[in-house]
């Protein structure tokens, strides 16, 4: 080799540095020893080693999230790249940007049926937004420039770049740049000047309006959160966010009244239900959100601004489909919006606001407190209380600890709540806190979680320990897989099938096993004690709430329901018998 | 909300790299959308792109999605509905075998005649026809060839092409 060449795995390296990575989650490998190798020999790249490759994925994701930057993994050929399947698949369903590095074996060798072989690409297809095999050398630097665009541009995803062996180990110039264009894929990003000018219509028109707002918000960046809550106190309209959408617009406001959906609050779900203009702002009507279709908000008219055409009109048909990137899309309103001096319908949207106050008068997130067993919200509440002043990043794992912390934590920035949506999966928090923690150091960064789920990528404690990150994990420990149970509960008989978990460890001793500090509160009056004692440990930490086994989510609507058909609380059950179209539905 | 379903011939330029078919189908497959017949061949060998047709069916809303979906995948440069965007030619070539003897391969000649189907194979005991139509014309072969000893088809499946000077 001459000297102006570089190895594959340089060039792979190279390739991270031009796209300014600085940090990447890994696991080695036989196929990818040759990368190993590399950052072996520089400093420019930090490698996070993981206890698991679904680790690397969630830690790529917590760290792409948190910052708005593209996460990177790197992982072996066959397991490796297995292990990284059900990340790629949450990274898809909720949008994040992702690169992810799978060895392979040599190109002579593949279709051999190779140790450590799998169809990665083949596996991977579905669960990414792209994937490539690279199969030779010269194509190496310009697929992988093209994994970094394709990854974070129109709506993001995870990339898989499949390197064989044999192509790390070749001899090539380095020569590509960093690329900013594609020969075919170019998302659009400016609506249509006509739509933008229907959608000021109906906006300055409108009498009981809702701006329903989801994570492509906060994918679109932070201008976007500032034009979305500029554009919400300038019509004064009430605005509600998914769960993806937390932290969009300002968790504490008054215009904000609460989050949507199966879970969300009485009033957004009957303001959803009851409006007459829908302004959907990077939201895609999922059916966590919408609940039963064919009743969803059936009186209004819809404004949808997203980024991926087949967000629009896929479950529910639109009125004003507006195809660009969010903060673009806004800004271009608020611009015609002031060109024209538009007015909202001020008297009218006072009645509507009388109408949601008196809705929010219900307190549907109200609990019943107790002094002997601490309640899972009165846990959550205490620990906003006792955080709300710093700049907190919450991630979560799966179940009703999920929803809770969703209710309860009021969020006041983007990119401050990871959370598995689109694929809820048990799991994601702990790695997803150790990617957030890596990407700022200095923050605060709590994993709300529940026992069942943090089981799951356990083995991460130990990643979080080798690093120093003090991430903190804070289980509403209820020894059932409770969001699992309450569905048991309410719709089969409380026949409570393999959601009890017997033999669960000691959290506090397990934590220490890692090095770590553990916790317990068992009374609601331990509470704040651990809470601030967990805020004062500069460590990781695994804190142990032990909470009242039987509480439920409430507000539910159950599967198959309208948002109009909400169940507020426990009294609630008996009167709405699931039907049997909603029994199918998960 | 009940909608028609509707029969659609969709072009796609995509391309010519190792897994875009399998991109295309894993789509409909995933997505639960139907494949009535696809076909694929390279149409621009300098610039390697392919063209992917498939007749595919569903309401107006799902027809909408499967244009967004086949758009959005990265190797895609155009997609084209051949039946929501006005007139165009369709075609498709069947090989149709036929075993008889007697009386019957005299009756098969005059329909291959019919129809302008042309003989291009022939033993004592059988006939290959070569046959270019729209379906509903390989169709009405296929049927009035069945009595008489049809033993074989095979089909290309539906390309397409607008009418008119306009390329998609
Ligand atoms: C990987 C995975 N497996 C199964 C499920 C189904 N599931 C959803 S919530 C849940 C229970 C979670 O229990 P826990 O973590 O204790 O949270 P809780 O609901 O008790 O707060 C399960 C099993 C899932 N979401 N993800
Ligand atoms: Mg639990």
């Amino acid at each position: 080799m001459d000297d102006a060449q570089l190895t594959g795995s340089e060039i792979v390296l190279k390739v991270l540095v031009d796209q300014g990575v600085d940090v990447i989650f890994g696991y080695p490998g036989g196929a990818v020893l040759p990368i190993y190798d590399a950052l072996y020999q520089q400093v420019a790249i930090r490698h996070i080693l993981v206890r698991q490759e679904g680790g690397a994925v969630h830690a790529a994701e917590g760290y792409a999230r948190s910052t708005g930057k593209v996460g990177v993994v790197l992982v072996t050929s066959g397991p490796g790249a297995t292990n990284a399947v059900t990340g790629l698949t949450d990274a898809l369903m909720d949008s994040i940007p992702v690169v992810c590095l799978t060895g392979q074996v040599p190109t002579h060798l593949i279709g051999n049926d190779a140790f450590q072989e799998a169809d990665t690409t083949g596996i991977t297809r579905p669960c990414t937004k792209h994937n490539y095999l690279v199969k030779s050398i010269d194509d190496l630097a310009r697929v992988l420039h093209e994994a970094f665009y394709v990854a974070s541009s129109g709506r993001p995803g995870p990339v898989v770049v499949d390197l064989p062996k044999d192509i790390l180990q070749a001899g090539a110039v380095y020569t590509t740049s960093r690329q900013t264009k594609h020969k075919t894929y170019r998302p659009k990003l400016k609506g249509e000047p006509d739509q933008i000018e229907k959608a000021v219509r109906l906006i300055a028109g409108a009498k009981r309006p809702i701006f329903y707002t989801g994570g492509g918000v906060i994918n679109s960046g932070p201008a976007a959160s500032r034009l979305l809550t500029q554009l919400v106190r300038m019509t004064g309209f009430p605005c509600t966010n998914t769960l993806m959408g937390l932290g969009g617009f300002p968790g504490t406001d008054p215009q904000f009244i609460g989050m949507v959906g199966m879970h969300g609050t009485y009033e957004a779900n009957l303001a959803m239900y009851h409006c007459d203009v829908m302004i959907a702002v990077g939201a895609r009507f999922d059916d966590r959100v919408t609940g039963k279709l064919s009743e969803f908000s059936p009186g209004s008219k819809k404004i949808q601004i997203d980024i991926d055409p087949t967000s629009i009109n896929k479950n529910v048909m639109v009125d004003l489909p507006i195809i660009g990137d969010v903060g673009t899309v806004l800004r271009q309103i608020i611009k015609r919006w002031k060109e024209g001096e538009c007015r909202t319908d001020e008297k009218a949207v006072g009645k509507w606001w009388k109408r949601i106050r008196a809705w929010q008068g219900r307190d549907c997130l109200a609990y019943e407190m107790s002094d002997t067993i601490i309640k899972p919200q009165f846990a959550l509440q205490r620990l906003y209380e006792l955080t709300k002043k710093r700049d907190v990043y919450i991630t979560t794992e799966v179940g009703q600890h999920q929803m809770w912390a969703a209710q309860f934590y009021k969020l006041e920035k983007p990119k401050r709540f990871m959370t598995s949506g689109g694929l809820g999966t048990m799991g994601y928090g702990l790695p997803a806190a150790i990617g957030v923690q890596i990407a700022h150091p200095d923050a605060l960064v709590i994993d709300i979680a529940g026992e069942a789920s943090i089981l799951m990528n356990i083995q991460e404690m130990s990643t979080a320990c080798q690093y120093r990150l003090p991430v903190k994990i804070f289980i509403l420990n209820n020894q059932y897989m409770g969001m699992v149970r309450q569905w048991q509960e309410l719709l089969y008989g409380g026949r409570y099938a393999e959601t009890y978990t017997a033999a669960l460890p000691d959290f506090v001793k397990l934590a220490e096993s890692f090095y770590a500090v553990g916790l317990r509160a068992e009374k609601p009056d331990e509470v704040d004690g651990v809470i601030s004692e967990m805020l004062a440990t500069d460590r990781p930490v695994i804190v142990d709430v032990v909470v009242d086994q039987m509480e439920n989510c409430f507000p539910m609507i159950p599967s198959g329901a309208a948002h109009n058909e909400m169940l507020l609380g426990p009294d609630d059950k008996a009167k709405t018998p699931v039907s049997e179209e909603g029994m199918v539905l998960v | 909300m009940e909608e028609e379903v509707n029969k659609h011939t969709i072009s796609v330029l995509v391309d010519n790299e190792t897994g875009v078919l399998a991109r295309v189908i894993g789509l409909f497959s995933g997505r639960g959308y139907n494949i009535e017949s696809l076909t694929v061949a390279e149409v621009d060998k300098r610039n390697s792109v392919s063209r992917i047709t498939v007749v595919t069916s569903g309401t107006p809303m799902i027809i909408e999605q499967i244009k967004a979906q086949l758009s959005r995948l990265v190797p895609v440069h155009k997609v084209s509905d051949h039946t929501g965007e006005g007139p165009h030619v369709e075609r498709e070539l069947a090989l149709i075998k036929v075993a008889c003897s007697g009386e019957k391969r005299v009756e098969s000649l005059r329909i291959a005649d019919i129809f302008r189907a042309r003989v291009v194979d022939s033993t004592n005991r059988s006939f290959v026809f070569e046959i270019t139509g729209a379906t509903e014309k390989l169709e009405a072969v296929i049927k009035l060839m069945m009595p008489l000893g049809l033993v074989e088809v095979s089909r290309t499946g539906v390309v397409a092409i607008a009418r008119g000077e306009k390329p998609i």
